[in-house]
């Protein structure tokens, strides 16, 4: 991987982040420790819809050490509902419930008190009655006109009902050969990082200042909590420097965070909120997406996908979020690798008695991969065709980048074809078909997946103003700013919390690679967010692009401003003179200012620096997404993500009849993502990604029962993968660099998971074809397997699961 | 109640109620902060310290119940202010992490994993840190930098058994 071209940038360095992590001196949220702190425990709800009639809160007030309780109804009338990215002014949301529950967990009432003990003590004293309502759980009744209703005041269930056509895909459906059409499900898993959701905050009255630490991945954070609380936006200081254990999407934390800041100011104390495990399964508002897919397309007799129509219903849960939103993502990668030429795409987003969901590693694209990937395998079964084979033919040419697709993204660049080819030659395909065979006659299930996709990197918001026109954000930018001291020691700025993507180290590599000097003798901070400049946060696989870019443009300016002050005593133009590890030097006569020279110059006397030039050694850049510029077009077109990193994986899985067991014997992946600037933290983010993908294809599933309860509330009921779970994994590269890019990096933050479950499902699939059954949804745990293959082999009938 | 307690080579005399866990004790009442809690059920593996050596999930523990063990925590591994144990450094040396969260538990099984076998085969590290969950790394790294670990300990004079703690 390692590139020539580079001298720190691609190699394998060490990450700086990893030091304090091996030590236990990570400052995570719940390290953080101050005088007076108040913890929360927080009521929840038990049932999915029911009137508040009434909160007693006399027993828990009595209770030594509490020293407050907060309901809705109070808390309501302090703070501005949450922001709502769609225009559904009626969908309000409060931290907690306010008059009416809507899903079990919900809170309706939080404590405040000396120990997070004493809380939970008193909370359970906590005495509230309801009048228990309808409530809906499935999607498909909450669409029904007799379906209660989760927001009666907005009239519907339906957030978001909105028909894309993007060429003329009843033309190319009517003028096709063949079609065919199939129902695929996506399971409501998430992200569950092992550090819950947590957050510390200290209101100052007399100086009007909210500090806040918070284990948050959260664009524009600061200023949603500024304006809940109606403080002014530089009366809110969070502080980046807190370290996150991890969040793949998911710790948006604003409903915690208003209620810690309400009960901070109106107790006059630090007030900390830590969920626990059940608080962040049931109440953090933190699920993923529940899809269903309704897929059709239309294809030729070589296996040529012309058009696709494709519904997805997504079941919300009882509060908008941004999940709506994730249905507007993929619209920058519908077609997936290949030149489909027209698509129907329906969003449907549906509020039922369910948990609200949140960012999800992905944002929905693995969820509409694992949709497209099925009709993929599908159409080859259905024409006798190699799985493989179906791909090439489909596939995107590497001379046809940049790529326009129907929905109206460009993609940079990539080479399908080679990254497969070389896959291929690592796994030794019939090698592999001749073992799957072997496993076959030894009496187990075996099958091999195949899933091919893209990750769309560099994270700006289109899905934002394509899916509600009143918002026309167009700017999604990232910053940095570098400041050589003194003595000339390098320290630079990042503006935003991480969650273990080694951001240090992205931004000192970058900075050393233009500068020329090794990136471990450049610090890198974390002003807080009044010191900082803006930035959106690591989301959408953005920051090697987004915060790589700004930190190279900012070291470029910065040499030039280095190259002008040496030009100047050199008594040469710019171009007479060469920058080389610090020191430039005049080209002709090799005369030479040090490092040390130029900073004392720049820093010490100002009677040597070119006019016009400010002293000091300081520089700053903020950056805009590379194309993205455009609102969307009234048709729905629009250039989502600017980077498109692909990735093809091969899994042989072998399936105990018996017991339905799955075991992934054989996991290769071919990862393309440009130039890569970490090797270790690529290839971590990588096999995490597809880890985190066999959870969600084999194990992983918030299951509500009849009665609107979440079943799968421990670790016992949803069940993460362990390293029992989880395969070797080879990781086969390829670099296609971005032509968009500083480096021609793409964005590598959610890969593996974007692919993962369609591979596993197909090779799962793969091994009970011979039966002549399918699994249609995710995740395929042990007991569906188990059932679909005894009532198969039992019956001998052709039968399709459908669990 | 009063709970006597070695910790890190220390004997520590701590004030706690007697539904205190361990996890708590060593977090809230001594600073420990690099003993994490995931899910305080006894299943991510994040509390993980050893007792008397082995690894043990000091949620699923009352710090009473500690009394009369040697408890050591990752605070006791680096042997001296800006160094690392060797496992330590093999987890730098192969970015062995991302969020770093379950990481302290991770080296703490590590620890405890090489003090008794010195040669461990990639099914025994798997075995090792089967308990412990990690949402970053799928575990490549982490299997990895143990490997790594193992064999520089192999080159080097500590005898199994004898790790620093």
């Amino acid at each position: 991987m390692k590139d020539s071209r580079f001298k720190f940038v691609s190699h394998s360095r060490r990450v700086q982040e990893d030091r304090r992590f091996v030590t236990g001196r990570g400052n995570f949220v719940a390290s953080i420790e101050m005088d007076g702190l108040l913890h929360v425990a927080l009521v929840a709800s038990k049932h999915p819809s029911a009137r508040i009639r009434s909160i007693d809160v006399s027993a828990a007030l009595a209770v030594s050490g509490v020293h407050h309780v907060v309901t809705g109804t109070e808390l309501s009338a302090a703070v501005e509902p949450m922001m709502n990215g769609l225009d559904t002014p009626k969908v309000r949301r409060y931290s907690l419930a306010v008059g009416q529950t809507r899903y079990c967990g919900e809170w309706v009432a939080a404590v405040a008190a000396e120990s997070r003990a004493i809380a939970e003590d008193a909370a359970e004293l906590v005495e509230v009655t309801y009048d228990p309502l309808p409530y809906v759980i499935d999607v498909e009744a909450a669409l029904q006109s007799d379906s209660p209703l989760v927001h009666p005041d907005h009239g519907t269930n339906v957030l978001l009902d909105r028909t894309f056509v993007w060429g003329e895909v009843e033309r190319h459906f009517a003028g096709s050969p063949r079609t065919l059409s199939f129902r695929v499900s996506w399971g409501r898993n998430s992200t569950v990082p092992v550090e819950t959701f947590g957050v510390v905050a200290r209101f100052d009255p007399w100086r009007e200042l909210l500090d806040v630490w918070a284990s948050i991945q959260m664009p524009k954070y600061a200023e949603q909590i500024a304006r809940a609380l109606r403080l002014p936006a530089n009366s809110v200081r969070v502080h980046y420097d807190v370290d996150v254990g991890g969040s793949y999407g998911v710790k948006r934390g604003i409903k915690h965070t208003v209620l810690a800041a309400y009960l901070a100011r109106r107790l006059g104390r630090p007030v900390r909120l830590i969920e626990d495990r059940l608080d962040n399964m049931q109440s953090g508002d933190a699920h993923g997406p529940e899809r269903i897919f309704d897929v059709s397309v239309a294809f030729d007799d070589r296996g040529i996908v012309k058009s696709m129509k494709m519904r997805a219903l997504d079941n919300v849960g009882a509060y908008a979020g941004r999940a709506p939103f994730q249905l507007g993502k993929p619209v920058g990668a519908i077609v997936g690798p290949y030149r489909i030429e027209s698509v129907q795409y329906q969003v449907l987003s549906v509020m039922t008695n369910k948990a609200a969901q949140e960012a999800v590693r992905g944002f929905g694209q693995s969820p509409t991969n694992f949709a497209i990937e099925t009709a993929i395998d599908r159409v080859a079964v259905a024409l006798g065709l190699d799985r493989i084979e179906i791909r090439r033919r489909n596939f995107i040419r590497r001379e046809q980048f940049p790529y326009l697709i129907p929905s109206g993204t460009r993609y940079d660049s990539g080479d399908y074809h080679a990254v497969v080819d070389k896959v291929l030659e690592r796994v030794d395909w019939s090698g592999l078909e001749t073992e799957r065979d072997r496993l076959r006659a030894s009496g187990l299930l075996a099958g091999i997946g195949v899933a091919a996709c893209l990750e769309p990197g560099g994270g700006n918001s289109s899905f934002e103003p394509l899916l509600n026109p009143k918002n026309t954000t167009t700017t999604w930018m990232d910053s940095c700013r570098i400041n050589v001291d003194g003595l000339g020691c390098i320290t630079a700025t990042i503006h935003t919390t991480s969650s273990g993507q080694g951001h240090e180290t992205l931004t000192a590599t970058v900075i050393g690679e233009v500068l020329e000097i090794d990136p471990d003798r450049i610090r890198i901070i974390r002003p807080d967010s009044l010191a900082s400049l803006p930035s959106n946060s690591p989301v959408g696989s953005r920051m090697a692009i987004m915060l790589g870019g700004a930190a190279f443009h900012a070291a470029q300016r910065l040499k030039r401003k280095l190259i002008a002050i040496a030009a100047h005593q050199l008594q040469r133009p710019a171009d007479g003179v060469t920058y080389s590890g610090g020191s430039v030097s005049d080209v002709q006569t090799g005369r030479l200012l040090t490092w040390s020279d130029l900073v004392t110059i720049a820093h010490r006397t100002i009677h040597l620096m070119p006019e016009g030039l400010e002293p000091g050694l300081e520089a700053t850049y903020v950056m805009q997404v590379p194309t993205g510029r455009d609102l969307p077009t009234a048709d729905g077109r629009v250039q989502m993500y600017p980077c498109h990193s692909f990735e093809f994986h091969v899994v042989l899985a072998a399936i105990d009849p018996q017991l339905g067991r799955t075991e992934l014997r054989r996991y290769v992946i071919g990862h393309d993502c440009g130039t890569v600037i970490n090797p270790h933290i690529v290839k971590g983010m990588t096999l995490g990604g597809i880890a985190h993908g066999i959870g969600a294809a084999l194990f992983e599933e918030f299951i509500y029962d009849g009665q609107g309860e979440m079943t799968s509330q421990t670790f016992m009921d949803y069940p993460l993968p362990s390293s029992h779970e989880i395969p070797e994994v080879e990781i086969v590269h390829h670099c296609t660099p971005s032509p968009f890019t500083v480096f021609g990096q793409k964005g590598s933050g959610e890969s593996g998971y974007l692919g993962a479950p369609a591979a596993v499902a197909s090779a799962i699939n793969d091994a009970v074809r011979p039966l002549g059954i399918a699994f249609t949804k995710l995740p395929i745990r042990l007991t569906a397997i188990s059932d679909a293959v005894a009532g198969a082999s039992g019956t001998g009938r052709q039968h399709t699961d459908d669990h | 109640m009063n709970v006597e307690l070695r910790i890190n080579g220390s004997r520590l005399h701590v004030a706690v109620e007697p539904r205190t866990t361990l996890a708590d004790c060593l977090r809230d009442h001594l600073h420990l902060s690099g003993v994490q809690t995931g899910c305080e059920h006894g299943v991510c593996g994040a509390c993980t310290v050893l007792i008397d050596g082995e690894p043990a999930r000091s949620c699923l523990m009352f710090a009473a119940q500690a009394d009369g063990y040697e408890i050591t925590t990752i605070e006791a591994l680096a042997p001296a202010p800006g160094e690392l144990s060797v496992i330590q450094d093999a987890f730098c040396e192969l970015h062995a992490m991302a969020c770093g969260f379950c990481t302290p538990g991770m080296v703490l099984v590590a620890h405890a994993l090489l003090n008794r076998n010195r040669n461990p085969s990639r099914a025994d590290i798997v075995e090792a840190i089967s308990g412990n969950v990690c949402r970053c790394t799928g575990y490549g790294q982490i299997i990895e930098a143990i490997e790594l670990a193992a064999k520089r300990l192999c080159e080097s004079n500590v005898v199994a058994g004898e790790l620093s703690e």
